[in-house]
């Protein structure tokens, strides 16, 4: 299983000496001072699972939806709704802000159905590549507008966070988050971190369901950070990757920013369909910036619709289309919230099963986290050296950060997932 | 609540916007209008200068961040369809954007790709997850399609191929992966070029310059000033080439041409990059259209290939496409595949899987290849016919005596017509026809019916306006 550790850690594409070149070449390489970059630190666990011929390996990777059977799902409204659109429409070009249907469900989602935000056209808004992209054209838009600033990420946070501002040649901060004693939110830290950031800075807050930890605010403590923000007029970028997911109902998952908004925030949002409608590969998402009025959002769009143009010219159509067609159609838009309760109880459910497992095998530690974590993930407290140890004798696949992907833990296989982390945490 | 404003007076710097002064291009950019910011005591072009003396953040939550944000400019060339929109006339006619029309002027979904998604349907596969790299089964037929499947590169597995967000994200993914490596290399661009082009190198931050291309008196090739414009750039620049059907002005080099392009490109070490986004479209014939690429290739040089599936498979708004590396080695092409991976994460993760299928569907299929290589004939065939007949009208109008050749010797979507500004705005003002103001109208917006519509106004505007 070294083997599989060493690809996990990038050591297998190690340079190689230059006798290798094609003899024939009589021109050295221009990419001589290429190194091999490392692997991914989360795609890259499901290619080792993938690799692992194991008869007992579990994905606890990627946080990709499973249905009990540990089968992706797609989601009967979209199947039809993929029925309805098949070869009727033609494929021309989408404007650069996407599709504009899209959009306006979308921000309906964020905002509320029948929001004034909205009503005023005060919401700038594209169509965006899932999160990432919504992300990535945020970062590049504020190095842009307000190429001073700077912006302050949560610790943990999903890693492609720090990629994503990185390359956008935003310098990061970042504010304390997760407690490590506790398993829970360090409440004190953070409001220090937000009173101790100098005025109008950029925070990046997750609304709902934290990844990778499952550690959310409880709305008390949401509102006092809505306070505090006031007070010191900072900025608010959500990424909203899990609204529907978190809870089961989206309206729920979407009240830390109802918060913001109701308290007068100009916020940013990143939307992604790629988990509550199970469209990842489609990469559906949207980038909404909400403005003075009107005619500063007509503004804001055009300009991140330029950020756009020279990145991929205008979105995908498919997943828009997709995404349009179910929350345009009442019936198809009742049978997706039933999906996403669906799953959203699931990992509830596995929630319950594991810690109670747990508990069950005596372990000494507490579990009680497992269940006070919301959504996808489960940050399970497990250190590298653990979670190797659950790879290379259990095959259990899962990022080095102890993160667990609920979605992956099935009925079928939650007594072994349970017996193998008692196992390697039971000295501890 | 919301209405609650707080006074509280900003102290610390990082929150206040000065006034700035203009930066007079510290990095050479070229004929570029963008100035990049590298500096935060240098100006940001984006914003009105005014706009940033709000200095206090006293109106705490209700006024913006972004208040200095000026209207970004229209595309020069999607924003030719919104004005065609717009306008009410019966004659009115869009030569604007690159998109085939039939000749009825409607929009083209190709059987191929209809039966495609059909069986797509009926597998009902699911919408995982891509690997950042894209689809693998698309990333093997595109590699082959573009160099042909028994080529050594394909065969050494020298090819770093990563699926892309069509032409415009392979460019982009290029682009990145030449700033990282090759901090201060240039790109060259043809004059004129895709106006989207020096957006792209702009954002990635890479230099660029023009070579010589179009010549106005001969409405061809600048050959001398081009070959001529190589020669002088920088050793290791980076030259961008279009592998077909030149856009905006549908004039390639011949294959002696070619042949001359390529041995200057390996005296001076440059590297040679290839935008193919009409494979197939120009001639009708998928090889005949690499010919280009493959010549390089050939030579041993190592070389980068940005394709893209909008045109000639009709899959525009599904951003297909692919960013291939040639490399010397296998192992070179394994670790600039990794890189580009490294680069593509942060922007979107993973390709959007949807076009990817119909692709790897489609050129996988022999009967649907087969297929496909028919339609593709068809449509390159009416826009040479369309060619033809504008030919014809043009002709037998224009009593002047304008050799109007050009038309019949340029190839693919688009003609440079050799209008000005003021003449291609008389097409739009005077004559509802509705093109880019370099003068490029896109004949596959053209019906044989209209030609002698736009021949007319073609005449018009060459001899009456200046």
């Amino acid at each position: 299983m070294a083997i599989v550790r060493n690809v996990l850690a990038g050591r297998i594409m190690a340079s190689r000496p230059s006798s290798m070149l094609i003899a024939a070449r009589s021109m050295s390489s221009w990419w001589q001072s290429v190194e091999p970059a490392a692997k991914d630190p989360i795609l890259g666990v499901t290619e080792a699972y993938l690799a692992d011929p194991s008869p007992s390996k579990v994905n606890v990777g990627v946080g990709a939806y499973r249905d009990d059977n540990g089968k992706p799902v797609v989601l009967e409204c979209v199947r039809e709704a993929e029925r309805r659109i098949a070869g009727n429409l033609n494929m021309e070009y989408l404007p650069m802000g996407g599709s504009l249907k899209m959009v306006e469900e979308t921000l309906k989602l964020a905002y509320g159905e029948n929001s004034h935000f909205i009503k005023d056209k005060r919401v700038a808004a594209i169509q965006s590549l899932s999160g990432t992209g919504a992300c990535r054209i945020f970062a590049d838009f504020q190095k842009r507008f307000r190429p001073d600033s700077q912006i302050y990420i949560p610790v943990p946070t999903w890693a492609n966070h720090h990629n994503i501002w990185r390359d956008a040649q935003v310098p990061q901060k970042t504010f304390h988050y997760y407690h490590p004693a506790t398993r829970g939110l360090d409440f004190a830290a953070l409001m220090d971190d937000i009173k101790n950031a100098p005025n109008g800075s950029f925070f990046l807050l997750h609304a709902c369901a934290h990844n990778p930890t499952g550690v959310d605010p409880s709305e008390q403590q949401w509102r006092e950070i809505s306070q505090l923000f006031k007070v010191k007029g900072h900025f608010a970028f959500f990424d909203m990757a899990y609204q529907g997911f978190a809870s089961g109902d989206p309206e729920r998952d979407a009240k830390s920013i109802r918060i913001f908004l109701e308290d007068g925030h100009l916020i940013g949002i990143a939307q992604s369909y790629a988990k509550n409608m199970g469209l990842y590969g489609q990469r559906a998402g949207c980038l909404s910036v909400l403005c003075e009025d009107e005619k500063q959002a007509v503004a804001v769009k055009s300009q991140l619709q330029q950020l756009a143009r020279p990145m991929y010219s205008n979105p995908p159509v498919h997943g828009a289309l997709i995404v349009s067609t179910i929350l345009g159609d009442p019936d198809l838009k009742k049978l997706w919230l039933k999906e996403v309760k669906v799953m959203a109880d699931r990992i509830i459910g596995m929630r319950t099963a594991l810690r109670e497992n747990l508990e069950k095998l005596g372990s000494p530690m507490s579990w009680e986290h497992i269940t006070n974590q919301i959504g996808m993930f489960c940050y399970s407290g497990m250190t590298p050296e653990q979670v190797d140890r659950l790879t290379n004798e259990y095959h259990i696949y899962m990022t080095r950060n102890g993160r667990i992907s609920m979605a992956g833990v099935t009925t079928g296989n939650v007594e072994y997932l349970a017996n193998a982390i008692h196992e390697v945490t039971k000295s501890s | 609540m919301a209405s609650t404003m707080l006074s509280l007076a900003s102290s610390s710097p990082s929150s206040s916007l000065s006034l700035r002064e203009i930066n007079k291009g510290k990095l050479n950019l070229g004929s570029a209008s963008f100035i990049p910011c590298l500096d935060k005591d240098k100006c940001n072009p984006f914003l009105k200068n005014k706009s940033l003396g709000r200095i206090s953040m006293t109106v705490a939550v209700n006024v913006s961040r972004f208040e200095g944000i000026t209207m970004a400019p229209p595309d020069p060339i999607l924003g030719v369809s919104e004005a065609f929109r717009a306008d009410t006339h019966e004659m009115k006619l869009n030569l604007g954007v690159g998109a085939y029309r039939t000749e009825e002027l409607q929009p083209y979904v190709l059987n191929v790709v209809r039966k495609a998604e059909n069986l797509m349907l009926e597998r009902g596969e699911n919408k995982e997850y891509l690997p950042i790299e894209g689809l693998v089964a698309f990333n093997k037929v595109t590699a082959e399609l573009l160099f042909g499947a028994d080529n050594p590169v394909i065969k050494q597995q020298r090819v770093a191929t990563v699926q892309s967000l069509s032409g415009t994200g392979s460019l982009r993914l290029a682009a990145a992966l030449i700033e990282r490596y090759f901090p201060g290399a240039k790109v060259l661009i043809s004059s004129p070029t895709w106006g989207n082009h020096k957006n792209i190198f702009n954002d990635a931050r890479v230099p660029w310059s023009e070579y010589r291309y179009y010549d106005p008196k001969t409405v061809g090739l600048d050959f001398e000033g081009m070959i001529s414009d190589i020669k002088a750039a920088p050793e290791g620049s980076f030259i961008l080439l279009h592998g077909c059907a030149h856009n905006p002005t549908g004039i390639d080099p011949t294959p002696d041409q070619w042949k001359k392009i390529a041995d200057v490109i390996q005296e001076k070490s440059h590297i040679p990059f290839f935008d193919v986004a009409y494979q197939g479209f120009a001639s009708g014939s998928l090889d005949e259209d690499a010919a280009s690429v493959r010549l390089f290739a050939a030579h041993g040089m190592e070389l980068l290939v940005a394709q893209s599936y909008s045109k000639n498979l009709g899959l525009y708004a599904e951003r297909i496409g692919a960013i291939n590396v040639v490399c010397s080695s296998s192992d070179a092409a394994a670790r600039v595949k990794s890189q580009l991976k490294r680069l593509a994460r942060p922007m979107y993760s993973n390709p959007p899987v949807h076009g990817a299928r119909v692709v790897a569907n489609i050129v996988g299929d022999p009967a649907l290849f087969n297929e496909w290589k028919a339609e593709m004939e068809l449509m390159a065939g009416r826009i040479k016919n369309v060619r033809q007949k504008l030919f014809d009208s043009l002709t037998a109008k224009d009593k002047s005596g304008k050799d109007w050749s050009f038309i019949l010797k340029q190839i693919g979507m688009f003609s440079f017509t050799g209008l000005n500004k003021a003449q291609s705005d008389n097409m739009t003002n005077k004559w509802h026809v509705y093109m880019t103001k370099d003068g490029r109208i896109s004949l596959a917006g053209l019906s044989l019916a209209k030609c002698e519509y736009l021949a007319d106004a073609v005449i018009d505007s060459f001899h009456n306006v200046s």
